[in-house]
């Protein structure tokens, strides 16, 4: 009887030998090369969209699409940089190119990672805390932080920071404090414009606009706009475009454009009405882009009179402020799309790609419509596909 | 992963073999003097009760003075044969348990099959436990009879449960298939009851003492104590309490490589704040009635811990906390009145404080405090219709409310009513058991709206058949219905509750058949087979889902839909392999095909969900734990193997997570010293050093090492 049993043991263990040897090590992550369309030759030669990836999951993960050869690539950070431990980081937040640099902000890594613009070849990393969004001017990359000075009080009062970097030696060489929990920035006519959203705050939401005077590097005034302010850019007719978020129950999420001359001009003469500057329209934007005259917007809102969500493929002329359409889609293609995240427009070719993160947590895609608002292709992306930087110059 | 397939294949041979190996041998019953102390409330369990209760009958808790009863201890024949479940259980108890190198409960339960533990990994990482893929929150836990609850987020955190005053683990799918039992006990998807130590005297014997200290790796420093009086005849009392402190660092190694194997990057580093500094105090008091018994019980928890939080790129430190203080009375009196009837009557109280704490300002400050009360009330009652019928109904009422430093929190309280009515028929081989659950829930809110009642009735239908007179063998089916009610962070959390939620809908099918022989002249002692095929359906899943607008802001929503096919092996054997050398193994595999069906349209080759192996379940997972005792000597291996699975349904390689495989090596010693008895324990975890998370980021110990010196008055 025992030989049974000392056969069973023998054949567990050699089973456990067997199992033992069925795993294998982790391997660099192999970039997945996927041909969407056909190559168009211009001045830009494709874009880097960066995936955010849920928090907690390290999964930032940056993809390349080459215009020239129509070839969408994934997940090219792995192989392009393989000695970086744990990869790019948790939580990607913005993402553009300056000079021969490719600056990916990773919010939950505390860090903004500076690549190689044609290889994505790491080059350094310049370290904030809660970093959120980059735009650079004369030499300096300027980046939001939600991670203001360490203090203990009582009562919690964490105000966000503009930090002043030297993109030669990345070192941060100065830093401007601003409103709670900064995000975009923009900077135009010799000005910081920053959405402070007090997304930590809640229910009290900040609802100003920092200006921060370039020259001084410190904050001079707050425009009052709305709660939650979210992104923030400039249009070519001198007037700055802000998104609130609303308050996610009775606010909802609305478009805001301020007119940067009249606003100096108020500041200047101390005049307090704000409707001389401030318009807004009845839309609500997750995010948008501006291209010449068009202002691109994307957005889902939740609602709870409906108790479902309300999405809009929207554009607005920026020269008359109007809502053109709440729908650009015009093939049907929108019935496809779950949760639109972020729109950018080539200035180029003018094609629209808009990106649909999901359920977040597992693979968005990423869809290209043509001006006639038909979709060209699409693809499947990392996680929350959000921010795209593209590659060349817009001069033809 | 061929490999895998293969190794699984030797195992279910080896299965084979042993099975042909035991038809062998002549069929003599293994007679069970053994008294066993089995609080499985069925028609025979009161008698049983009573006479196991009885002082001078009773052995002491594992005291090894012979081999014969040692052999009884393991054993769950006698168990099985008494309470007369129509669905075999799991379970761990005695010695098996002990050999367990199990610091938590946790630990433990990883050893049953069809059971996947979530492990933040450490000593204070949050543990819980999902069965048969439905999730966590459709399984009940019971301590001594009475479901452990968290209204809040309907999660028991099982490593808080240490196992030093354990003394069984039981876990049922579908229900514990008795039917004099509180109406609670209907209503989750599977159980698993956690049974306290009793206090058991031998002969002339009033007290019981036992003291042990812990420690090893992570700076476990863990002292305990277990005091037990006989008071008279009928009455005894127990009280038990521990210190758990740790610093809970311990080296973590990632790593990844190229295709042709050279190290593309390696890294190690110190899991940080995983520290934890517990008291457990535990307070029981027993007695006997004529024709019954009751017990009270009070319960003590409180603790400090930091919460390690995920490892990613530039972030290799947390520094949030959370304070727990958990309390609970509660109480139980069963009673006889004439030959058919009893009656049972159960009530708890319990309050629970959490404290979370993220004191880093570069993040948000969050300092929020939460509060749950809970009262519970139950009676059931039993009655012998004939020797083929018998019936019960059950009635329970539980309140619970949650209170939260949180704005404009909404402090929902609910009211929940079960009636439950049960029958089982008994006729020659044939068993049949029919339940009915009705629940009414009712919810107020102090602020803003508040769900709207809920009201449901589930069945469940258990069949038992043993066709063979001369073989133990049996067939069993069972299907249930059951739902989970949304928790109150799923309905009413700041911003994330969603009061139009839904129910959580689950029903289950299971056939399955077990083999069972005792031999008493062979080495082999005895032979344990057991077989289950299940279908499961999860539909209303409640799931978070964004909410748009970027800001991460989630809401929960019915949306999931989870269909799941298993498959479970279990094997025992135990047998005397050499004079005085005796040796027991256990075998469990799972297979699961546990499919995401909430998205129809996501269906692309390259990340769609649909159809897609849900987040964490791996296909293949099983566990083998074997010991081996000669005279004062004792070794304990315990296997556990999970195979590979991806962190969410779109299952494509960068989701892909490596299968993992411990193996635990413990040994003791036992000895008398000065009228004591006494044993030191050595146990080494993770003995080839794996490097694997079980939850994506967050990395789990490698080798680690434990010393345990216990003494018994």
């Amino acid at each position: 009887m025992y030989r049974y049993i000392i056969y069973n043991i023998a054949a567990s263990v050699c089973a456990l030998m067997l199992m033992s040897g069925c795993r294998d090590e982790a391997d660099i992550f192999l970039p997945d090369e996927i041909e969407v369309s056909t190559p168009v030759y211009n001045s830009i030669k494709g874009f880097y969209l960066l995936n955010e990836g849920n928090m907690g999951s390290n999964k930032a993960t940056l993809d390349y699409y080459d215009c020239s050869t129509g070839v969408y690539t994934r997940n090219i950070y792995g192989m392009a940089n393989p000695a970086v431990p744990k990869e790019m980081g948790d939580v990607g937040n913005d993402i553009a190119i300056y000079g021969e640099r490719l600056y990916a902000v990773i919010n939950c890594s505390n860090k903004v990672e500076v690549m190689d613009a044609r290889s994505a070849r790491r080059i350094g990393q310049i370290n904030i805390a809660n970093c959120r969004y980059i735009r650079f001017h004369e030499g300096y990359a300027y980046i939001t932080s939600y991670a203001g000075p360490v203090t203990i009080k009582p009562d919690y009062e964490q105000r966000g920071f503009v930090a002043k970097v030297d993109t030669a030696t990345l070192e941060i060489v100065d830093t401007c404090l601003v409103g709670f929990q900064p995000d975009e920035l923009e900077i135009a006519d010799g000005k910081i414009y920053v959405a402070n959203s007090g997304g930590y705050m809640v229910p009290n939401y900040e609802n100003t606009v920092s200006v921060i005077d370039l020259q001084s590097f410190s904050e001079v005034r707050r425009i009052p706009v709305a709660v939650n302010l979210h992104h923030l850019r400039a249009d070519h007719r001198g007037r700055l475009w802000v998104s609130s978020r609303g308050d996610y129950y009775t606010i909802p999420s609305r478009l805001y454009s301020i007119d940067i001359s009249k606003e100096q001009a108020c500041a200047d003469y101390g005049i307090a009405d704000r409707s001389l500057y401030i318009d807004s329209i009845d839309v609500a934007v997750s995010n948008f882009c501006i291209d010449g005259d068009s202002l691109y917007i994307c957005s889902n809102q939740w609602s709870y009179a409906s108790m479902d969500w309300e999405i809009t493929y929207g554009i607005v002329d920026v020269a008359s402020r109007r809502l053109l359409t709440r729908n650009f889609i015009t093939d049907g293609s929108d019935r496809k799309i779950t949760m639109p995240y972020a729109v950018k427009v080539n200035p180029i070719t003018k094609d629209i790609y808009l990106t649909d993160s999901g359920n977040y947590v597992t693979p968005g895609t990423l869809w290209c419509f043509g001006q006639d608002g038909a979709a060209k292709w699409h693809v499947r992306t990392g996680d929350i596909p959000a921010h795209i930087a593209f590659c060349g110059t817009i001069n033809d | 992963m061929n490999t895998s397939h293969s190794a699984l294949t030797a195992i279910i041979v080896g299965l084979c073999l042993m099975c042909s190996a035991a038809k062998g041998f002549a069929y003599r019953a293994f007679a069970h003097e053994q008294c066993q102390l089995d609080r499985s409330k069925t028609q025979h369990a009161l008698a049983d009760n009573a006479m196991a209760n009885r002082p001078h009958k009773t052995v002491a808790p594992s005291a090894p003075d012979t081999l014969k009863g040692e052999l009884g201890e393991v054993s769950i024949v006698a168990d099985r044969k008494r309470s007369e479940d129509i669905v075999p259980h799991q379970k761990l108890s005695g010695q098996r348990l002990e050999g367990l190198s199990a610091h938590s409960v946790a630990d433990a339960i990883r050893y049953f099959a069809g059971v996947q533990l979530k492990d933040y990994g450490g000593v204070g990482g949050l543990k819980t436990v999902d069965m048969r893929s439905m999730g966590s929150n459709h399984m009940g836990v019971f301590y001594d009879g009475i479901q452990l609850g968290n209204a809040q987020n309907g999660q028991v955190d099982l490593g808080k449960f240490s196992m030093d005053n354990i003394e069984e683990i039981s876990l049922y799918n579908g229900q514990k298939s008795g039917i004099f039992q509180p109406a609670k006990d209907y209503g989750s998807s599977g159980t698993i009851y956690l049974r306290s130590r009793t206090p058991r005297f031998v002969e002339g014997k009033r007290r019981n003492v036992q003291a042990v200290y812990r420690t090893g790796s992570f700076g476990l420093r863990n002292p305990s104590m277990l005091w037990q009086e006989r008071l008279s005849d009928r009455i005894s009392t127990s009280l038990s309490a521990e210190r758990t402190l740790a610093t809970g660092k311990y080296r973590f190694r990632y790593r990844k490589v190229f295709s042709d194997g050279t190290v593309a990057w390696d890294t190690t580093a110190t899991r940080q704040n995983g520290d934890i500094a517990a008291t457990r105090i535990e307070g029981g008091l027993y007695g006997r009635l004529d024709d019954g018994q009751w017990r009270g019980k009070i319960y003590y928890y409180e603790s400090e811990r930091g919460i390690p939080g995920a490892i990613v790129n530039n972030v290799w430190k947390h520094s949030q906390r959370q304070w727990d203080k958990n309390f609970f009375a509660q109480g139980s009196v069963q009673k006889a009145v004439g030959r058919n009837y009893e009656a049972m009557l159960n009530a708890k109280f319990a309050y629970d404080r959490l404290r979370y704490l993220n004191p880093d300002t570069t993040l948000m400050y969050v300092d929020n405090t939460f509060r749950q009360r809970e009262a519970y009330l139950s009676l059931a009652n039993h009655y012998k219709v004939s020797r083929v019928c018998d019936l019960s109904l059950a009635a329970d009422y539980q309140w619970n409310a949650l209170d939260a430093s949180l704005p404009n929190f909404a402090k929902p309280q609910r009211h929940t009513t079960l009636v439950a009515a049960a029958g089982t028929l008994q006729w020659r081989r044939v068993r049949v058991l029919g339940s009915l659950l009705g629940t009414m829930v009712h919810e107020s809110a102090a602020r803003l709206r508040h769900a709207d009642d809920t009201h449901a009735c589930t069945p469940a239908l258990f069949l038992y058949i043993s066709p063979l007179r001369s073989h133990d063998l049996s067939l069993r089916a069972f299907g249930k219905r059951t739902f989970r009610m949304p928790t109150f962070n799923d309905l009413y959390y700041t911003d994330l509750g969603n009061i139009a939620l839904r129910p959580e809908q689950a029903e289950q099918y299971d056939i399955g058949l077990s083999y069972h022989k005792s031999l008493r002249r062979s080495r082999l002692r005895r032979v344990e087979l057991k077989a289950d095929a299940y279908r499961n359906r999860v539909s209303d899943k409640i799931i978070a889902v964004p909410k748009g607008n970027g800001q991460y802001r989630w809401m929960m929503m019915n949306l999931g839909e989870v269909h799941i096919v298993g498959l479970e092996f279990a094997a025992q054997a135990q047998g005397e392999v050499l004079k005085e050398l005796l040796a027991g193994v256990n075998l469990n595999y799972t297979y699961q095909r546990a499919l995401d069906y909430s998205d129809p349209s996501d269906r692309d080759a390259y990340g769609g969900t649909y159809k897609g192996q849900i987040a964490y379940v791996p296909r293949h997972s099983g566990s083998i734990t074997a010991n081996i005792r000669w005279r004062r000597w004792r070794t304990d291996y315990s296997f556990i193997y999970v195979g590979e699975r991806y962190h969410n349904s779109a299952n494509i390689r960068a989701n892909h997570e490596e299968p993992w495989y411990t193996h635990d090596l413990g040994m003791s010693y036992d000895f008398r010293l000065r009228g004591a008895s006494m044993s030191a324990t050595i146990e080494c975890c993770n003995l080839l050093d794996q490097q694997y998370d079980v939850v994506l980021n967050y990395p789990m110990p490698g080798r680690n090492w434990r010393l345990t010196a216990k003494v018994k008055l």
